[in-house]
């Protein structure tokens, strides 16, 4: 990729983080560390990498990416939106009554460009090899990404998925961890013991990789390497910092549940470049 | 039945490519034949069935029909949030089978029974129940789940059961099936205790008391318009299942009944009582324990009737 290409993704990541900040102060939206942290993985996937038409959101040749962490929904909605999948507009009703944007993602029938209605932890990643397998049965070649939190890998689920997934061989599927070192209530490393990270998914049969997860360039590459040519599936552990973009939020827990004021909103806009 | 379930899903899985059989570690040959027939689309998941619920959604979302396999406590109450999420929320066509239902294994210990399937499985919106009575039940509704645009559970039994029907029924969801007539008292059964009601009735026969049997493969949608009918017509209607008297057939009825004017029946209900058997014994011995004999029902039901008349 051209330095121009990775600067305009850099550009829209810098747009969806001021939507997002700007929603979760006008409509009460929580999880604002979680979503900030993980907009680079979604921007580099949905305006780079994934073979999709926004026009045709149900395309059976599509890639599919299942945002298993399903309390970034609000960077996914943001993401969805400018990448023309509804109308950035909609947004305006978002956590309104009758709304189809909560907290979580909506069941797919619901949302042009959901493929999974995830929230309760642990989901994202079984369903996604149900998908990945089904490409293998219709011989389609699609890639399908889940994205999961670094405290969604407590689940069980997650590392049965896990051996499936290489029992099967599924190499058209890629996981993304958005290791932003916290788990809703502390350190993700002390809730449960998480390390070695990276060596859990190779002995669970996966390659398995590290990458900065605001890298735009290295996300994008990795990406794009997926299937990667040795027959496994591919997890990618993005190291993340919580809250990333605005310096009084990163790496501070405290925003897992607070909504910024006014001001915050104001500063939080300066620090990223953008006119208030 | 299992037998007759392997059998039909591999004719099934023959005509049909978007059929896929996932099973948790179990069926070991009961399957061959599905798997030399329809290569690629059966899958061993291992003892984890919480992947395996959710393998068998992101297929059924990406236009294939699977089929979830193994024993009852594990492909309901060990994965129910994921038949709940994964399955329902989606609206996702997965047609989930309990092996070995109720009291099937009753010699393998309670982590083996299951008696409180059919109660948890039905509070979950777009889900359909179903519980056939012998293996033409379970091969029309399995078929008939194929079908449906939507999730579908089904517990069958183990292995030996005696047949009901002399040809295949027209099996549909929210039907009941009669299988005898009678005039003095109705006994409602689902799954494999339509064969005990229908020698409960026998019994009451000999007692000059007739019985009238009604199959409800159908838990979930309930055939009310047949319930309505039956709770006009009898003054008894005894409802029989190997399951918890707590929530399963009977409480479904017993939900609708309490909103019902016109009814004149009384509901006696028959099932597992609401504790754990931690002593051993044989399906026979565990059917005995919680009053689930033709004896017992027979015994109970001319009591109760010659109370009321």
């Amino acid at each position: 990729m051209s330095p121009p290409d990775i600067a305009r993704l850099e550009s829209i990541a810098r747009d969806i983080r001021v939507r997002i900040i700007e929603t979760s102060h006008k409509t009460n939206t929580p999880h604002l560390g979680s979503c900030l942290s993980c907009v680079d993985i979604l921007v580099a996937a949905y305006f780079h990498c994934l073979r999709l038409d926004p026009a045709r959101p149900r395309d059976a040749d599509r890639d599919r990416f299942i945002l298993s962490k399903g309390h970034g929904a609000a960077a996914l909605f943001q993401v969805l939106g400018v990448r023309g999948f509804y109308p950035v507009a909609m947004l305006d009703d978002y956590g309104k009554d009758g709304s189809l944007f909560a907290e979580h993602p909506p069941a797919p029938a619901y949302l042009p460009g959901i493929e999974a209605a995830t929230g309760s932890l642990g989901h994202g990643l079984p369903i996604g090899l149900g998908m990945a397998l089904a490409g293998r049965i219709h011989r389609r070649k699609y890639n399908v990404i889940a994205l999961l939190s670094d405290g969604e890998c407590n689940e069980g689920s997650v590392w049965e998925a896990a051996m499936m997934a290489a029992s099967q061989k599924t190499e058209r599927l890629a996981v993304f961890i958005d290791f932003n070192k916290w788990q809703a209530t502390g350190r993700s490393e002390q809730v449960l013991a998480l390390s070695p990270l990276v060596d859990k998914w190779r002995a669970f049969g996966w390659n398995a990789c590290e990458v900065d997860g605001h890298d735009m360039a290295a996300l994008v590459r990795l990406m794009q390497g997926v299937p990667d040519g040795s027959g496994k599936p591919v997890a990618i552990v993005a190291h993340t910092v919580k809250g990333k973009g605005v310096s009084f939020m990163e790496d501070d827990n405290n925003w897992h549940y607070r909504i910024p004021t006014a001001d915050e909103v104001v500063k939080a806009k300066k620090e990223l470049g953008v006119p208030a | 039945m299992r037998n007759a379930f392997a059998d039909e899903i591999t004719k099934l899985g023959a005509a049909d490519p978007r059929v896929v059989l996932l099973s948790g570690d179990i069926g070991n040959k009961l399957f061959d034949k599905f798997k030399e027939q329809a290569p690629g689309r059966f899958f061993n998941c291992g003892v984890a069935e919480a992947n395996m619920m959710g393998v068998a959604a992101g297929m059924a979302l990406s236009g294939l029909r699977p089929v979830v396999y193994t024993i009852t406590p594990f492909t309901t109450t060990r994965c129910f949030e994921q038949i709940r999420v994964d399955v329902c929320y989606h609206k996702a066509p997965v047609i989930i089978v309990g092996t070995g239902s109720g009291l099937s294994y009753a010699d393998l210990g309670p982590t083996h029974h299951s008696c409180e399937d059919l109660a948890i499985l039905r509070t979950l919106p777009e889900m359909t129940v179903l519980a056939p009575a012998d293996s033409l039940e379970l091969r029309a509704g399995l078929r008939a789940a194929l079908h449906h645009d939507g999730p579908v559970y089904m517990r069958i039994g183990k292995k030996g059961e005696p047949q009901i029907h002399a040809s295949e029924p027209d099996l549909r969801f929210g039907k009941a099936l009669t299988i005898q007539q009678g005039s003095d008292v109705c006994l409602v059964a689902t799954g494999v205790m339509v064969a005990t009601a229908v020698q409960a009735a026998k019994l009451l026969a000999a007692q000059r008391i007739s019985a009238r049997v009604e199959s409800f493969p159908s838990v979930k949608p309930l055939d009310t318009a047949r319930l309505a009918e039956l709770f006009g017509r009898y003054g008894l209607v005894a409802v029989i299942e190997e399951h918890g008297r707590i929530g399963g057939l009977a409480g479904a009825i017993a939900e609708w009944l309490a909103t019902q004017d016109a009814a004149r029946g009384r509901l006696l209900s028959f099932g597992t009582a609401d504790e754990f058997m931690h002593e051993v014994g044989t399906t026979e011995y565990a059917r005995r324990k919680f009053g689930l004999t033709p004896e017992n029902i027979a015994r109970e039901v001319a009591g109760r009737h010659a109370h009321r008349r």
